[in-house]
């Protein structure tokens, strides 16, 4: 499916920031077999004093931009026409859940796509006893890594309630779980908690999702900002599969991704807080609409 | 014991050593495996033997008084906050052999390169992993390994520049590497400070005792870090988190030491690929940076986010090649205890042979064979956090020794195998003991090294000597200053004397690149200021409270218009002189204290130590003084304190840029405090005495009675603390002050002069050219305001 997708996102001072340097994922990435970029651009208004692009650690499209000035207004318009493949899941078998370990270590890579980044706790992700004991209890008896990635993610579809009023971005994970409410980041968050408490690599995603579903489909939960979702190593056979727990779905053709990484932390679409002694306002919009 | 002492000739030393026991299975320092006295101690012993009780007391007096007067402090980390505290020194020097000191220099350089090849690889190519010599699960759990620098190459290609060993002897007599310090090794300065203490007590031992100097150390690292800048003007900072951390002492004195500048985060900008320091001149590019924080705090956009004490964009600069970090950010993933169940293997496959002097025996127990063996042989282990890079003896809140528990229970081994990945098991090394002082005689307690190196033009160079941390007695071998072990000098004793050049000069004839003292990070500049305008606020003020006790005590206590016109004045600055010692000058004093404090690399010792001895005065005279006559003659002997600390600074600090800033707070402040009293004594509403009061407080009383015959009046204060240019304490000389300091202020680009100067030229020419007479209130005001908006204008063109 080839998408045309829009983001803006947007920020209003009521008295001029010292903003500095701003690091911005916001362009989606190639991604062999599951997505090609075919054309991408990000606008910052007003002009820069500096730019520069790159690519990250996690092979994420970052820019990084400099403003020499305080700024009443910032805006960041991302443009992109992107192709995603259909049929993402695995085309092989996963591994079942007591052999992963071995296949891990035996894993000697420390690359991008190594499942050795995504087991340890990460700055958003830690272990919460809670979540683990719970994980425990839906995988039991389930036998690969696959089957066990599906189960919480349904399972956490259906017990926690999407809801933007209760969690800000900066939510640590344990609360989102314990009031079973939150947005797409803590359900992504929950979701690799309880993977990484089982031994199961598990990272983050961020991305966009389709605003308008095709004929007789319900609308996304998501589709009007920016998207998170879970990406599992399902064993070295199978690799890496996405599972999206806020629609308890496979990601598939609704899906483009941004960035990898191993939480928020690696992927927020902007960082560098502005620094401003009054209130402030900000407004993100997305567009993916499919060009057939 | 009586074989020991009966082995020693010399009765002297068997008395100093009559109550030191060595303990069952641990090697010592004094005395060598078959019982005899290490002979490199002897001369030390000896003459400690030789002197009386009275004098040893004065040696180590000598010491303490030293550490005492140079300032050096350290701080402590509690419950209830930190505090700074005085630096412990155990007096005793801790003496090495300089053949055995030669294989730990041999060992450590051996360890240093290897360290190298490791932080090349690790973020690098990445073939350790690739081979199986470094598990990727336990590399991509280390927080300090940091993604970020993956694939950023150093400028000038080395990660690491300056590190240190924690070394320690084990019961075979040999050397253990017990802790990798990679990050940002901190003592070396500590080490500097505790020879020169140990020096003033035992500075005749010293002399003939071939003892190795330490100053070439750090001469050939400075030049090393000078020479890796590439243009006259770009420069060496000393990155600092600031005056909070643990060591900041250290590093003020480096940086005086070595003549770099300390720069904090917020000093630093990075614009176009490069890093900037802002300077009272504009932005100065700088090229080398020694870190003395974690990697993690230096950049908040792609390192720790939270952090307030970075510089956003370093990172990227690094990536442009633009300035050398020195260490490179990240090398602090080799601390990392785990690391050292892998360095032998990697010693072996790198360099073919087997580490000179091994690490303690680690087992990270993430692999199975290795936790399956810790978890038979507990008993002989310290188990801890994978990540740890404390020492083995110090101990975290989940450590397991010997197989027990913090909470006193046996281990689980199955907690063992379901959390092995995070923890590591190091073999429960006795440590030597080394002889420390106390009382006179001497006692055996745990000992461990710290080894620092440093990257020179010609290859690692070895500090030789300098800091061995001295353990007490209760705590086994946890030798951490944090929980009141002490430090003790080392000394590496040769046969043959040292004929290193042993100062910072140059060799004579060589030209060396000295860095520019003219340049001032604009934050420093910022608390020169705020330093001179809190020590002249508090005078002043001390001043006015003194003239108000005066007159209490000549006036008994009563409703006075004086003594409220006094109070009343006091109180706009917030002071109540109902309380004896006012809470606000207290806090004046502080503000002084605590700006004088972030500059201490600016700033000499001497004035440190005098606003100190003003502060404990003020706190103890606050607990006693009454008010009336014994207030008065309390606030005459703070007078005479700030007085003398106003001397020490004027009059011996190098006339630099810093200097400036400082006389500039003062000027500013000391006009300002003039002209409100002038004004309110000249007030028509003011009572009977404010012109005597206002000449008094304008400590101009002789002056007036040498220049008027009459009483005071209008005319005389105002020409007196107003328009007079012979006047000290006028605010004409105060102004003229600032227009002679403004001249040697950075210029702007264009070369105008700044509003600034404009400012005060104009407030010169208004005082140069008016008579007392036509100095109207409403004049005055006029002055109050334009005279009140120079702080900040001053700010605008020099302090962002």
């Amino acid at each position: 499916m080839l998408y045309d997708i829009r983001l803006a996102i947007e920020y209003e001072y009521e008295a001029a920031a010292d903003s500095g340097r701003h690091v911005l994922r916001m362009m989606p990435r190639t991604i062999d077999g599951v997505q090609r970029v075919v054309a991408a651009s990000l606008d910052c208004a007003p002009l820069p004093a500096e730019r520069s692009d790159r690519v990250d650690f996690f092979g994420n499209a970052v820019t990084t931009i400099r403003y020499d000035r305080p700024l009443e207004c910032e805006a960041f318009h991302m443009r992109a026409r992107v192709e995603r493949l259909a049929g993402q899941t695995i085309r092989f078998p996963a591994t079942p859940l007591a052999a992963l370990a071995g296949e891990i270590t035996a894993h000697r890579d420390i690359g991008p796509d190594s499942p050795q980044h995504y087991l340890a706790p990460s700055p958003r992700v830690s272990f919460a006893a809670q979540v683990t004991d719970w994980a425990l209890g839906i995988v039991a008896g389930a036998g690969d890594t696959h089957e066990a990635a599906w189960r919480l993610c349904t399972a956490l579809h259906s017990e926690m309630t999407f809801d933007p009023e209760v969690t800000a971005v900066d939510t640590p994970l344990a609360e989102a779980f314990a009031a079973r409410h939150g947005v797409c980041q803590d359900f992504t968050h929950i979701m690799i908690a309880a993977l990484r408490a089982l031994g199961i690599p598990a990272g983050y995603v961020s991305g966009f999702l389709r605003t308008n579903p095709p004929e007789g489909q319900e609308r996304l939960e998501g589709a009007d900002a920016m998207h998170a979702w879970v990406r599992v190593w399902c064993g070295e056979a199978a690799g890496w599969a996405e599972f999206d727990p806020t629609n308890a779905m496979e990601a598939g053709e609704d899906h483009v991704v941004v960035a990898f990484g191993r939480d928020y932390f690696d992927v927020a679409p902007i960082k560098g807080n502005m620094r401003t002694a009054g209130g402030q306002k900000s407004t993100q919009q997305v567009d993916m609409i499919p060009q057939g | 014991m009586g074989t020991l002492r009966a082995m020693l000739t010399d009765e002297e030393i068997a008395r100093l050593l009559g109550g030191y026991s060595r303990r069952e299975g641990v090697a010592d320092e004094l005395f060598a495996r078959d019982g005899t006295l290490r002979p490199v101690w002897r001369p030390l012993l000896k003459a400690i033997a030789e002197m009386s009780a009275e004098d040893l007391d004065r040696a180590t007096a000598r010491a303490d008084q030293y550490l005492r007067d140079a300032g050096v402090y350290f701080r402590q980390y509690g419950k209830a906050g930190s505090a700074e505290r005085d630096w412990p020194l155990s007096h005793l020097p801790l003496v090495l052999d300089g053949q055995e000191w030669a294989g730990i220099e041999t060992a450590l350089i051996e360890r240093a390169d290897l360290l190298e090849a490791m932080m090349a690889d690790i973020y690098g190519e990445g073939r350790l992993v690739a081979d199986g010599l470094l598990p990727p699960s336990m590399l991509a759990a280390n927080p300090e390994w940091l993604r970020p620098m993956v694939g950023v190459q150093p400028r000038g290609g080395y990660f690491l520049h300056h590190v240190a060993f924690d070394i320690g002897r084990g019961p075979d007599g040999d050397w253990w590497v017990m802790g990798d310090r990679t990050q940002a090794p901190s003592g070396s300065g500590f080490a500097l400070e505790t020879r020169i203490a140990t020096n003033r007590a035992f500075s005749k031992i010293i002399g003939q005792s071939n003892v190795r100097r330490l100053a070439g150390f750090f001469r050939h690292f400075r030049d090393a870090l000078q020479g890796m800048t590439t243009s006259s003007s770009s420069r060496v900072g000393i990155l600092t988190p600031g005056p909070l951390n643990d060591t900041y002492f250290e590093h003020a004195y480096i940086a005086r030491y070595l003549g770099f500048s300390l720069m904090q985060g917020s000093d630093l900008t990075v614009q176009d690929g490069k890093l900037m320091v802002r300077t009272v001149n504009g932005l100065n590019p700088v090229e080398v940076l020694w870190r003395r924080m974690d990697s993690g705090w230096i950049d908040p956009l792609e390192l720790e986010e939270g952090s307030r004490i970075g510089t956003p964009g370093m990172v990227d600069a690094l990536r442009a090649g633009a300035f050398t970090m020195v260490n490179a950010l990240g090398s602090g993933v080799l601390e990392a205890r785990a690391m050292m169940a892998f360095t032998p293997r990697i010693a072996d496959h790198l360099t073919g042979r087997p580490l000179s002097m091994p690490n303690i025996a680690t087992w990270w127990c993430g692999d199975e064979a290795a936790r399956e063996y810790a978890i038979e042989n507990l008993g002989r282990m310290i188990l801890d956090d994978a990540m740890s890079t404390r020492l083995p003896a110090d101990q975290g809140p989940s450590a397991v020794v010997g197989g027990t528990t913090v909470q006193g229970e046996p281990v689980n081994p199955d907690w063992v195998r379901q959390n092995g990945a995070r923890l590591a098991a190091q073999e429960n090394l006795s440590l030597s003991t080394a002889p420390a002082l106390v009382d006179g005689s001497l006692e055996a307690r745990p000992m461990s090294l710290r080894v620092f190196l440093a990257r020179s033009i010609g290859g690692w160079k070895v500090m030789p000597g300098g800091f061995a941390r001295i353990g007490s007695l209760d705590q086994g071998h946890d030798v951490a200053m944090q929980r009141g072990g002490s430090v003790a000098d080392v000394w590496v004793v040769s046969d043959t004397p040292d004929t290193a050049n042993d100062t910072l000069l140059p060799p004579s004839g060589t030209a060396y690149k000295r860095s520019d003292l003219g340049v001032l990070p604009s934050t420093a500049a910022d608390n020169l200021l705020w330093l001179g305008r809190y020590v002249e606020r508090v005078e002043f003020n001390i001043r006015l409270i003194r003239a108000y006790h005066l007159r209490l005590a000549e006036m008994g206590a009563g409703d006075y218009p004086i003594t409220a016109f006094i109070a009343e004045q006091l109180s706009y600055k917030g002071i109540d002189v109902a309380e004896p010692i006012p809470a606000q000058l207290t806090a004046d004093l502080a503000a002084a204290l605590r700006s004088a404090g972030a500059v201490r690399d600016r700033f000499s010792v001497d004035g440190w130590n005098a606003l100190v001895d003003l502060q404990r005065t003020l706190a103890d005279f606050s607990l006693r003084v009454t008010p009336g006559d014994d207030a008065a003659r309390a606030y005459s002997v703070l007078l005479r304190k700030i007085v003398g600390f106003s001397g020490l600074v004027h009059e011996n600090m190098y006339r630099f840029m810093g200097w400036r800033f400082l006389s500039l707070g003062r000027a500013i402040e000391r006009g300002l405090d003039t002209l409100y009293l002038v004004r309110a004594c000249v007030d028509d509403a003011a009572p009977h005495g404010t012109f005597d009061l206002a000449i008094e407080v304008g400590d101009s009383v002789m002056t007036h009675r040498r220049r008027y015959t009459i009483e005071t009046d209008r005319r005389t204060v105002i020409e007196l603390l107003l328009l007079d240019d012979m006047n000290p304490r006028s605010v004409h000389l105060q102004l003229e002050a600032l227009r002679e300091h403004a001249e040697f202020l950075p210029h702007l680009d264009d070369d105008r002069i700044t509003p600034f100067q404009v400012r005060v030229v104009e407030l010169v020419t208004r005082l140069a050219s008016v008579r007392a007479e036509d100095v109207t209130n409403r004049k005055l005001d006029r002055l109050i305001r334009d005279a009140g908006q120079l702080h900040m204008l001053l700010d605008a063109n020099y302090l962002h």
